[in-house]
């Protein structure tokens, strides 16, 4: 049955290219606005707190409580508040994906070997170096880590979206009877394709960086 | 198992007697919650507690076991990491709805996906724990004339707690926050309220909000809890 259901679902791709190609293209402006919002939001946020060492209640505050809240409720919420549409949504898909963001670069920049700060500033590097070509660089793996969970979070919790009438590829997730089952597995197909796109594409951006920062000698 | 109502739900709210606040779609009723409490949010609590308990206790039997044989064999290691993260990467309510013929309208669909998503997060920070034990503390043991065996449970284990620890609480309070979305089918915890509230013309606030807090509220005391049993379980990480 299952292995029939596949057949059924590659099928469905090709035959429905145009159709899973728009939807899957409306849920990726939906999450990738919204991860650009949150990293523009947490990133800087969580240097600067990480650099002054300063925050760790808030960082650790805000990791906890962003796991907690369920996202379903989270989206239900914003739309009986401020009702459905794509900004409405990419709010709260922005509150999503900023808590590991947030909490991954402040660790990283936080962790950084103390011996090694104290090295660059006796180099008479100012804070703004230090934190840019010291910091940024050596936390730069934790950072991406955290960035990637975000992605991933915020491209599967956008397919909630369609649940409520917000539209991507959860509009076809959400209508098991029109599309049919292999509909539905196509969509999440198309998702995961996504977001291990969105991994892969993270785990490139992190090698040029950490090619592009490592010292020139 | 019986006590399964068909996701949706009936049209009528479950509003009770209509006071000015349910008339206005207040934010936060307390005489709804308070006269719902015992037939609609205290079940859908317990029924939510239950399904965590269950599945992060099968997932971490599931994940020490397939962190043992990548432990022992490490070509495991990059198919179990692989096929754990495409796993993840499934939206949990289309893994929900393919399997709803398989299973039916019963806990092990809701169950299954569960399990597999603490899988994610457990398996890889017991085998990180469990490899993070330094070289030169397993060479001791090993001078001391400790056996694999009690090296493994009295050293290696216990050197592996906090991490272990770490990846058991971010998986319960995620299994908290996924199983709400298993209610859009099946419905059963505290998603069930939730989508109750959802499938009205008008959300109902009350409803929503209340289910969604105890959500919250209930990862949150998981999460604290977990942390003092993690505390209990390493006392010597409290002598400085």
């Amino acid at each position: 049955m299952l292995a029939s259901l596949f057949v059924d679902a590659f099928r469905f791709i090709p035959d429905n290219a145009h159709l899973l190609l728009q939807k899957t293209l409306e849920l990726a402006e939906l999450a990738f606005t919204a991860l650009g919002i949150a990293i523009l939001i947490a990133l800087p946020l969580g240097l600067w707190l990480g650099h002054r060492h300063r925050g760790l209640f808030v960082a650790l505050g805000v990791s906890s409580l962003g796991r907690a809240l369920p996202s379903i409720a989270l989206i239900g919420f914003f739309i009986a508040w401020l009702g459905v549409g794509f900004w409405n949504l990419t709010i709260a898909l922005v509150v999503i994906g900023l808590p590991p963001v947030l909490t991954n670069t402040f660790f990283a920049v936080e962790g950084v070997d103390a011996d090694v700060v104290e090295a660059a500033r006796g180099m008479g590097l100012t804070e703004r170096q230090i934190l840019t070509r010291v910091e940024l660089p050596l936390g730069l793996p934790l950072i991406i880590a955290g960035i990637r969970i975000a992605a991933v979070f915020v491209i599967a919790t956008s397919t909630l979206a369609g649940i409520v009438g917000g539209g991507g590829l959860g509009d076809i997730i959400a209508n098991q009877s029109t599309y049919g089952l292999a509909g539905v597995l196509a969509a999440a197909l198309c998702v995961s394709a996504v977001a291990l796109l969105a991994t892969w594409l993270l785990g490139l951006g992190e090698r040029a960086a950490a090619r592009k920062m490592a010292p020139s000698t | 198992m019986t006590g399964f109502r068909v996701a949706g739900g009936p049209v009528i709210p479950n509003y009770g007697h209509a006071s000015a606040c349910l008339k206005n779609n207040g934010w936060f009723c307390t005489g709804w919650v308070h006269e719902h409490w015992g037939d609609i949010l205290q079940p859908a609590l317990v029924q939510h507690i239950k399904l965590t308990v269950i599945a992060v206790g099968l997932g971490f039997v599931i994940a020490f076991l397939l962190a043992l044989l990548t432990l022992r064999w490490h070509f495991f290691d990059g198919p179990i990491g692989a096929f754990s993260d495409f796993l993840y990467a499934l939206p949990s309510i289309a893994l929900f709805e393919l399997l709803l013929p398989v299973t039916g309208i019963t806990t092990t669909t809701i169950l299954i996906p569960l399990v597999a998503y603490t899988l994610f997060v457990l398996y890889r920070n017991i085998v990180a724990g469990l490899r993070g034990v330094p070289e030169e503390v397993l060479e001791s043991a090993r001078g001391m004339g400790l056996t694999r065996r009690q090296t493994f449970l009295r050293v290696e284990l216990p050197l592996a707690v906090p991490t272990i620890m770490g990846g058991v609480r971010v998986a319960t309070v995620s299994t908290i926050s996924i199983a709400t979305v298993a209610a859009y089918l099946i419905h059963y915890g505290l998603g069930g309220p939730i989508f109750d509230a959802l499938g009205l013309p008008d959300i109902f606030r009350t409803e929503l909000l209340a289910a969604g807090a105890l959500a919250v509220l209930l990862a949150l005391a998981a999460d604290s809890l977990l942390a003092l049993l993690q505390r209990a379980l390493t006392p010597w990480s409290r002598v400085r």
